[in-house]
């Protein structure tokens, strides 16, 4: 299995590749899903009825029961303290709302576009994600 | 409603490429950043999957005006590599390396109702707001 990981790895992030093309092409909007979530939390322009945001996450939300029900293990738990999860959920919100993008936002999309915002902010939560399972893992000794 | 039937059709194929890429296995995301452990760089691939695609979809589509359902395409940001981008960058890093969740495998996984995703998705959901409603204060003072 772990031999055709890279291939999966590819043929997934094609999808993603072709789910942001078709948004952007269809509906000029960005697939990113943290900017996505920003805008149902606090819309930013009045608009009426439902927003596409809303029905971008209910195709998400589906997804995930097609996963779920067709693939259940592709589906893995994060096995950490409700702490540690509670934390880090916020300093994703926070972060992703702070620097306007996440690894969808920043770092497909935007580099797709040859953005220099996006691969700068790309290489730098690269870099602090590394850094931190690094100290979590190997200096605090976590999830061993 | 051409447009939402779209983002929802778009949702769904993003949640499935995540699937199937792995992404939404926070062990395998942890692994991937893992980088002076257990390595596994199988991640990598999903990144250049997805800028491959993209990027030549963009370059293709690149002499159209305007999207085919809207009347114009989103405009990115016009702002420089400053520090508010930097910073949320260094602390959405930290979050995502302290769980293995990023923003959209979080929410595919959250019909799976495991307790990790339940904690996450919430505190993530205060963030974003906490962030908005400073930032919002701010502007409305300067």
């Amino acid at each position: 299995m772990l031999d055709v990981a890279w291939l999966s790895a590819l043929l997934g992030g094609a999808l993603i590749g072709a789910s942001a093309s078709l948004l952007w092409f269809a509906s000029g909007r960005v697939a990113g899903i943290s900017g996505i979530l920003a805008g149902l939390i606090a819309p930013t322009a009045a608009e009426s009825g439902a927003r596409w945001e809303l029905f971008f996450v209910l195709g998400l939300l589906g997804g995930g029961v097609l996963l779920r029900v067709l693939a259940p293990e592709t589906l893995g738990d994060a096995p950490w303290s409700t702490l540690q999860l509670v934390v880090a959920g916020f300093l994703v919100g926070a972060g992703t709302r702070l620097g306007s993008g996440c690894t969808s936002g920043h770092g497909v999309c935007g580099i797709s576009r040859g953005s220099r915002r996006s691969i700068v902010a790309t290489l730098v939560f690269m870099a602090t994600a590394m850094l931190t399972v690094f100290v979590l893992k190997h200096v605090l000794g976590w999830g061993r | 409603m051409l447009s939402r039937l779209l983002a929802l059709t778009a949702g769904l194929a993003f949640a499935l490429g995540l699937g199937i890429a792995g992404m939404t296995r926070p062990a395998n995301v942890i692994a991937f950043l893992d980088v002076t452990g257990s390595w596994d760089p199988a991640l990598a691939f999903v990144m250049m999957g997805a800028v491959g695609v993209h990027a030549l979809a963009l370059l293709l589509g690149r002499r159209r005006t305007r999207p085919l359902l809207e009347p114009r395409f989103e405009t990115p940001s016009k702002a420089g590599i400053d520090a508010r981008l930097i910073a949320g960058a260094a602390i959405f890093g930290v979050g995502w390396g302290a769980s293995g969740f990023c923003p959209g495998p979080a929410l595919v996984a959250l019909m799976s109702f495991s307790p990790s995703v339940l904690a996450f998705v919430p505190a993530m959901v205060v963030g974003t707001a906490t962030v908005q409603r400073v930032s919002s204060r701010v502007r409305a003072q300067i």
